[in-house]
């Protein structure tokens, strides 16, 4: 670790905090209805959307109507995405002429770009044509994002209103997420990509002759606008196989931090929204120091345990000072590498700029972890700030039972209804991902896919049905997920992760908002200070730890003693 | 439910209309013209002849050039297209190796590779020269690799060690401000600065 490195992470947090705390403040205005500088502009463009969709903005839903709307949305993009990878051999715009994608993978595929994950089973450059990568993967990009914005926004009005029974109106406030939003902030990254270098074209490649005389075929396209949402949306799909990793996608040091900026900007200003939109701003800054402590922490870890490198490699004679160079490209350096792993992870982005199959154990760790934390640190646009707030439900009940006083978060109750249905929410994801794996382990079939063995074969398994479930979309690369076996259900724990961990939580955001907000009284436990982000910290490290410790156990952290003992498969 | 339905069935034509093809394709234009450049890959252009990008590596085998790190990317075997062959720096394909710290394959290889620079006198292996990038495209190889390579293309081209030295020198990008970036070398341009300076004639 060197000074140099730690000052760009600094760096990259410090721009993201300065540019994340106006953005905060203007989303909570955006989706309060309240007047912004976009609005004349933007205003007229939302209004023949509403009008043409015949949507009614006086009208609020219940959070049933707001979750239905929301799943028959989703369900209409997975069926045209779906159908558009089908068809895309008869369809314009496809230079290379890839033939129509095959019935499992798109599947796989539509699912994850709808839930917002971004597995990739398949090679970018080698799979989809441009029409796919814009009109289908680039549209998802935007709206899976904004529908997780929205829902962020729904649960955020549980707590700030008293007494209701209407959540918002999710026509609108996914629609203002894409246009006042998603959109204009796109549109100015993707201007930033393509001045780094980043291309920009419809052109499906070029040949060039190499300098030794052979052929060279170069793959491009439609790049930096994919790239800009991919990276604030927190969707992750690479235009190429390689993703960030790919020279394209991330040309040098200044694309990558303006990469990592990127990613972890929308989630974290939303947790500013929420805070102004409950009335009290410092609620929601204690939920970004909870994130951010853990989130520092895991880049920490990352950093030295791939500086310190691999033992194994400095036996056969390599020099020990570049750290472990195997899946890392030169122009980003450790640091930079590390904090993006960390931020990837953290976050329910997926990106990659190295390839995390060829990490440390316990480099491999960190980001298998993050996801397994239930990815709220700080999380999905949106899915994170839920995720965090279930996470503080569940702090107060807690808290509350040690020392014999009702919860209460917010000036809302937290009963028997609110729990059980926090519960239900959050065991979905150890069902998908425990579940999954050990039957995996188990299939003959399956253990076909592996592209190494022993205990980074279990890891592989492991963060396979973490990433999908977790809706994450990185990948111990390698693994060959592009069989009828993993594409099924990993599509099945893609949808579990983001549908059945939503559904609940939107349940107990209708249930609180019905219930009256009271004043704090001597006996409620403060959420504002130090006490509560450490608690919190601790009911998040504590969940995760008990669910998911036994399975790594077998996974990376037998793998770093047997590195150490110098075990080889 | 049907409103549902009819609402997202438009929201979702609308939107597909604006952030999937108008928004892309405005990008498109707007780049195209004001960074032609850039928006087209960074090609290299030599005597009137692309001879690849600038950003992406290629693979150099003769000993008159620098080499880049070694790659990973592949390419379908024309005979079985289930199988894949070894293609390094396939632009077309980009991949890492993916094999992890524990795999008897990697440390196969890289005991080759470091075995091999040992016989020609190299000492110190710096992490960077015998590991696969990400990408396998991977344009630059740090300054340390490239010193390595010094005296073996100086040797192939008939000229002094510091000759080739001070190119190799002359190439070497540094981190933005001293802080941003790593000490790189990209080995494309550093060979076509080669070509340049030492015309095939004195090789």
């Amino acid at each position: 670790m060197t000074v140099a490195g730690w000052l760009q992470i600094a760096a990259v947090f410090g721009a993201v905090l300065v540019a994340a705390w106006p953005l905060g403040h203007y989303m909570a205005r955006v989706f309060q209805g309240e007047g912004t500088w976009g609005t004349r502009y933007i205003q007229p463009v939302e209004r023949v959307f509403y009008k043409l969709a015949g949507v009614n903005t006086a009208k609020e839903q219940t959070w049933l109507a707001y979750t239905l709307a929301m799943l028959a949305f989703n369900g209409v993009g997975f069926l045209s995405l779906y159908a558009l990878m089908r068809m895309q051999a008869v369809l314009p715009l496809n230079p290379k002429e890839f033939a129509g994608v095959a019935p499992d993978l798109a599947y796989n595929t539509a699912v994850s770009f709808v839930t917002n994950t971004n597995w990739q089973a398949y090679s970018g450059e080698t799979t989809m044509g441009h029409l796919v990568q814009m009109a289908g993967l680039t549209v998802h990009n935007f709206l899976s994002a904004a529908t997780g914005i929205a829902l962020a926004i729904a649960v955020t009005r549980a707590f700030a209103r008293s007494s209701v029974t209407t959540l918002g109106n999710f026509w609108v406030d996914m629609t203002r997420a894409t246009l006042y939003v998603l959109l204009p902030l796109s549109v100015l990254l993707a201007a930033l990509f393509a001045l780094s270098g980043v291309p920009q074209t419809l052109s499906a490649g070029i040949d060039v002759t190499t300098l030794e005389g052979v052929k060279q075929t170069i793959s491009l396209g439609p790049v930096a606008s994919q790239e800009a949402i991919k990276q604030l949306g927190t969707n992750g799909g690479g235009f190429f196989n390689a993703n960030s990793a790919h020279p394209f996608e991330n040309p040098n040091a200044w694309s990558n931090m303006l990469s990592i900026w990127s990613m972890l900007l929308v989630s974290s200003a939303l947790t500013f929204t929420f805070g102004r939109m409950v009335g009290d701003i410092r609620q929601g800054t204690v939920l970004l120091i909870a994130m951010w402590a853990l989130l520092i922490v895991a880049v920490g870890v990352e950093y030295q345990a791939e500086t310190a490198g691999n033992p194994l490699l400095v036996q056969a004679g390599l020099d020990a000072v570049g750290g472990n160079m195997e899946g890392k490209e030169v122009r980003f350096g450790q640091a930079m590498t590390a904090m993006y792993v960390a931020v990837t992870t953290g976050l329910s982005c997926g990106a990659v700029n190295a390839m995390h199959n060829s990490l440390t154990p316990l480099g491999g760790l960190v980001p298998l972890f993050l996801i397994q934390l239930g990815e709220i640190l700080p999380g999905g646009t949106g899915s994170g700030l839920y995720g965090m707030l279930v996470m503080a439900v569940l702090t107060v009940f807690i808290a509350g039972l040690m020392v014999g006083r009702t919860p209460e978060y917010l000036g809302k109750k937290i009963e028997a209804r609110e729990m059980k249905l926090a519960m239900l929410a959050v065991l979905v994801l150890p069902l998908a991902i425990l579940g999954f794996t050990a039957v995996a382990a188990m299939l003959p079939k399956a253990l076909e896919s592996l592209a190494n063995s022993g205990p980074r074969g279990l890891t592989e398994l492991l963060y396979a049905y973490s990433s999908a479930t977790g809706n994450n979309g990185s990948a111990f690369a390698g693994l060959n997920a592009n069989t009828p076996w993993f594409n099924t259900t990993l599509g099945i724990s893609m949808m579990l992760g983001r549908f059945a961990y939503v559904i609940p939580v939107m349940a107990i955001a209708g249930s609180l908002a019905a219930k009256k907000k009271v004043a704090p009284s001597p006996g409620t436990f403060p959420t504002r200070g130090v006490l509560f982000i450490g608690l919190l910290i601790g009911v998040i490290l504590i969940l995760g730890g008990l669910q998911y410790f036994p399975a790594l156990a077998l996974g990376p952290i037998v793998e770093h003693f047997l590195m150490h003992a110098g075990k080889t498969f | 439910m049907l409103t549902h339905l009819r609402a997202a069935a438009v929201m979702l034509v609308l939107f597909t209309a604006l952030t999937g093809l108008a928004y892309p394709l405005a990008m498109t234009g707007v780049a195209q013209i004001a960074l032609p450049r850039l928006a087209n890959g960074t090609v290299i252009q030599r005597d009137g002849t692309p001879v690849g990008s600038a950003l992406i590596g290629q693979s150099f085998t003769g000993d008159r050039y620098f080499h880049g790190r070694p790659s990973a990317t592949n390419t379908p075997d024309p005979k079985d297209d289930t199988k894949t062959i070894d293609l390094p720096y396939n632009a077309a394909n980009s991949s890492g190796s993916n094999l992890g710290p524990l795999s008897k394959k990697l440390l196969d290889r890289v005991a080759a590779d470091i075995s091999a620079l040992r016989q020609a006198g190299v000492a110190q292996v710096p992490a960077d020269a015998v590991t696969t990038s990400a990408s396998g495209i991977d344009p630059h190889m740090s300054p340390a690799s490239a010193s390595l390579q010094i005296q073996r293309v100086a040797s192939a081209r008939g000229v002094s060690v510091q000759e080739i030295g001070d190119i190799m020198q002359r190439q070497i990008e540094m981190p933005f401000l001293g802080l941003f970036g790593e000490p790189r070398v990209n080995v494309l341009q550093l060979n076509i600065a080669l070509d340049a300076a030492l015309p095939k004639v004195a090789g």
